[in-house]
């Protein structure tokens, strides 16, 4: 691949273009679960509904041959998810992580079922917008190619961290989260918030796997995604539950996903496996790093079972 | 928004109040008068129908009969929306602001009406012009997690007020308060009710704090009524017979005169441990506690108290230091604690020291259920040893429990600590080591179990107790050790302990 001459630079370059392109869908489902979190519930059920949304979106782009019909599609159904699993869990006893896994179990194997005669046809991409048109290396044209949704995700982030803490409904969400008592007190219903955040949690977990199908890698398997949903939730807790920190460490992610195939692209041609695994590795590195068993976590919900 | 007018004070009563829960009678025909701009207090052990009678003026549980008179007139208060928008008020026992968010934010978050987009601006600038009107300081830009308690218990309190209520509850405002603080606080809410501002009623235990700040004392005990008037015309005396009636105390046994030359049983040098943030650490750089003497740790609660004793029971590793029993390093293994005779009552023993959902013959039996009478292991174990050696200690230490076979968590706080002592304190002891023991706890309970820690004294064991309630610790303590930032930094004798004192170095302020 030195064809183009710019050797080795190329790494990096495809490091940037591969977080760029590879964390959207960790973005969302980050956001999503720290909004969730951040009510004081964890779902686990995210990658269960980051592989329907992608079925769904991608089922749904297929037959209107609409993108964004695709999208919407994949947001309802991780709507519906969302509310799924915060309506189980406002019962007394019930284990919101047991009920995540069960989901994560139930929206994959659901996708699969309904995903099968989708794996042929081919759906239209979501659009992106090309900010490498000024250079004429192709690497950099691919390195720059951004899709909106990764644009849309930077400004949700933005949004979510504004809206923590100068809106109502950030702030109820913070009370929610960090204190059940201190919320009913103030004449709020917990179940009913941590309801509606675990259902936009949901619809954003959606959303990153309409990316997935729709845009990278583009089309529909089974094997669409490969933990990012799970990942995504270690991301979180990473992030300290700060949405800017989740779309910093969302890109890291994306940017070890992208260390693969970018070594193997300027012909790396042993061991580059084992950069396939960065990410995976990255999550336990992080997780260790971050641990301990004299201290709590700070920043955590109060609520939050995890951390309880 | 409420906060911008001035607050007056009003006046509430209740009339004939009674509040039955199926056949078990909570209060029978309470009435009491709490007219406007007084300092009310409420005193009565726990069960004794104060919060009930609380809850049912907030508008939580709805009388079975009896009246609500705010200002004279006749209300309704069905929920607490109602009570809130009469003006009456509750500042809980335990804290309900938000930890995570800064005092302003919980200000602005508990008002009825929040704009969707917070004009933060806006709202400082009218939060500033309230609390010039308050006679509290306060930062309200830092997270509440990190303000001290009295600063927390300040807030609480300045919330109501912002919230417009003109009629306060206080629930034990002062039980996590170092002294100076209790003072400082109570004082200006004396000072609020004195200018006709506020009208408080106060829950309490403390009967200095009711002579000092109270104008009037009601007295609960079963739900009923029975004493009220003037705190000027009656004395500690007077208002414990009120509160208890005329069941029988348990008195403490004289205090054995201390050996100075006592052997010392606990040796504590130059221990670290992190402390639960990981961020700081606990010092204990030289702590000896002999033979038939009881040594109490004075300290504000987050001081390193809860992680000395973490590291004392063995729960908590440590970075440094050693701990030594009779000369012995001791590690807090069973073995070491059955050999040296150690035991451990740590603070919420339901929580600390129990299996909740096992019985109460099998906690009891917890330190001895696989030894037999000479201290070998059993092969099997007995179930009807366990049976009749905690059939013996309940007995003895007269646990109130429905059957030996009942799960421990369903007994109530003072017989769980029952229990729990009746565990421990049989056999030798030769060092115990006490948390908080009273914590929570009623009159009755209180003595007796202080009866027994002094007995344990007198009977030659070396006792540590860690105390929140400064109290307990001049009551029962031959020298006290303040802990402060994760370190001892005074020592004092009994006979030379000053409140004042005390309650500076707890404070910080030395």
């Amino acid at each position: 691949m030195d064809a183009t001459g710019i050797g080795l630079w190329g790494v990096p370059l495809a490091i940037l273009g591969g977080a760029i392109r590879v964390s959207t869908p960790f973005i969302f489902v980050s956001l999503g679960e720290a909004i969730t979190e951040r009510s004081g519930r964890i779902n686990l059920g995210l990658e269960g509904t980051l592989v329907f949304g992608a079925m769904s979106a991608y089922a749904v782009a297929v037959e209107t041959s609409s993108p964004w019909l695709g999208l919407i599609a994949a947001a309802f159904a991780g709507l519906c998810f969302g509310l799924f699993h915060g309506w189980i869990c406002k019962f007394p006893k019930v284990n919101d992580i047991a009920i995540g896994i069960a989901l994560m179990l139930f929206g994959s194997g659901l996708a699969f079922f309904f995903g099968k005669p989708f794996i042929q046809p081919s759906a239209p991409d979501l659009p992106a917008i090309p900010f490498g048109a000024w250079s004429d290396i192709p690497q950099v044209q691919a390195a720059l190619d951004v899709n909106v949704l990764f644009l849309i995700g930077a400004a949700l982030a933005v949004f979510l961290w504004w809206a923590f803490r100068n809106t109502r409904a950030g702030l109820i969400l913070r009370v929610v989260g960090d204190s059940s008592d201190a919320a009913r007190a103030m004449g709020l219903n917990p179940t009913t918030v941590r309801l509606a955040a675990t259902g936009i949690g949901g619809a954003l977990a959606g959303i990153g796997g309409a990316y997935l199908s729709l845009y990278y890698p583009g089309s529909w398997t089974e094997g669409i995604s490969s933990g990012q949903g799970l990942m995504a939730v270690a991301l979180v807790i990473f992030a300290r539950w700060n949405p800017l920190g989740c779309f910093a460490a969302a890109l890291l992610f994306g940017g070890a996903g992208a260390l693969g195939p970018a070594l193997q692209s300027v012909g790396v041609t042993q061991g580059y496996y084992l950069f396939y695994a960065a990410p995976y590795i990255l999550t336990l590195v992080i997780m260790i790093a971050t641990s301990s068993p004299s201290r709590s976590l700070a920043g955590a919900p109060g609520e939050l079972s995890i951390t309880k | 928004m409420s906060a911008t007018t001035h607050n007056k004070a009003v006046g509430v009563e209740t009339i004939g109040m009674t509040m039955r829960f199926g056949a078990f009678t909570a209060l029978d025909d309470v009435s009491v008068k709490v007219p406007a701009g007084s300092f009310h207090a409420l005193l009565g052990e726990n069960g004794a129908g104060k919060s009930t009678l609380v809850k049912c003026m907030m508008g939580f549980y709805h009388p079975t009969s009896g009246d609500i008179l705010v200002d004279g007139r006749e209300v309704a208060v069905a929920s607490p929306r109602d009570a809130s928008a009469l003006g009456l008020g509750m500042v809980y026992q335990h804290f309900t602001l938000v930890p995570s968010l800064t005092g302003a934010e919980n200000l602005v978050i508990s008002r009825e009406k929040v704009p969707g987009v917070i004009d933060w601006r806006k709202e400082r600038a009218g939060l500033a012009q309230f609390m010039e009107r308050m006679p509290f300081k306060l930062p309200l830009d830092v997270k509440v997690a990190e303000l001290a308690a009295g600063e927390k218990q300040k807030l609480e309190i300045v919330k109501q007020l912002y919230l417009g209520r003109s009629f306060l509850v206080l629930d034990e405002p002062t039980s996590v308060l170092t002294p100076g603080e209790a003072q400082e606080v109570l004082g200006l809410v004396r000072a609020m009710t004195k200018a006709g501002d506020l009208t408080v009623l106060m829950i309490s235990h403390k009967f200095h704090e009711v002579t000092a700040f109270a104008d009037d004392v009601s007295v609960l005990r079963k739900g009923r009524l029975t004493g009220t008037g003037r705190v000027a015309d009656l004395d500690h005396r007077q208002m414990a017979a009120m509160m208890i009636g005329d069941q029988p105390i348990a008195a403490l046994d004289s205090r054995a005169e201390p050996k100075p030359d006592a052997k010392i049983m606990l040796k504590v040098k130059a221990l670290k441990a992190p402390d639960r943030t990981g961020l700081k650490s606990i010092r204990i750089e030289d702590l000896g506690v002999r033979s038939g003497e009881i040594v109490g740790i004075a300290g504000i609660s987050g001081n390193g108290q809860k992680e000395f004793l973490e590291v004392l029971a063995g729960q908590r590793p440590r970075d440094a230091g050693e701990v030594m029993v009779r000369g012995i390093a001791y590690a807090a293994t069973r073995a070491e604690a059955r050999a040296l005779n150690v035991r451990l009552i740590p603070e919420e023993p339901l929580k600390n020291a129990c299996a909740p959902k096992m019985t109460v013959a099998e906690n009891i039996s917890f330190r001895t259920f696989d030894i037999d009478g000479n201290g070998k292991p059993v092969s099997w174990i007995s179930a009807s040893a366990i049976r009749s050696f905690s059939a013996r200690l309940v007995e003895q230490f007269k646990v109130k429990t429905a059957s030996l076979s009942s799960p421990i968590a369903s007994l109530s706080g003072g017989n769980v600590q029952r229990a729990v002592l009746a565990r421990e304190l049989t056999g030798e002891v030769d060092l115990l080591i006490v948390s908080n023991p009273c914590f929570g706890l009623d009159f009755s309970a209180v003595a007796e179990i202080r009866a027994r820690i002094m007995k344990a004294r007198n009977a030659g064991a070396a006792v540590l107790l860690m105390s929140e309630d400064l109290d307990e610790l001049l009551e029962l303590s031959d020298r006290i050790l303040v802990m402060s930032d994760g370190a001892l930094v005074y020592e004092t004798p009994i006979a030379q302990a000053s409140v004042q004192t005390i309650g500076e170095h707890m404070a910080g302020h030395h």
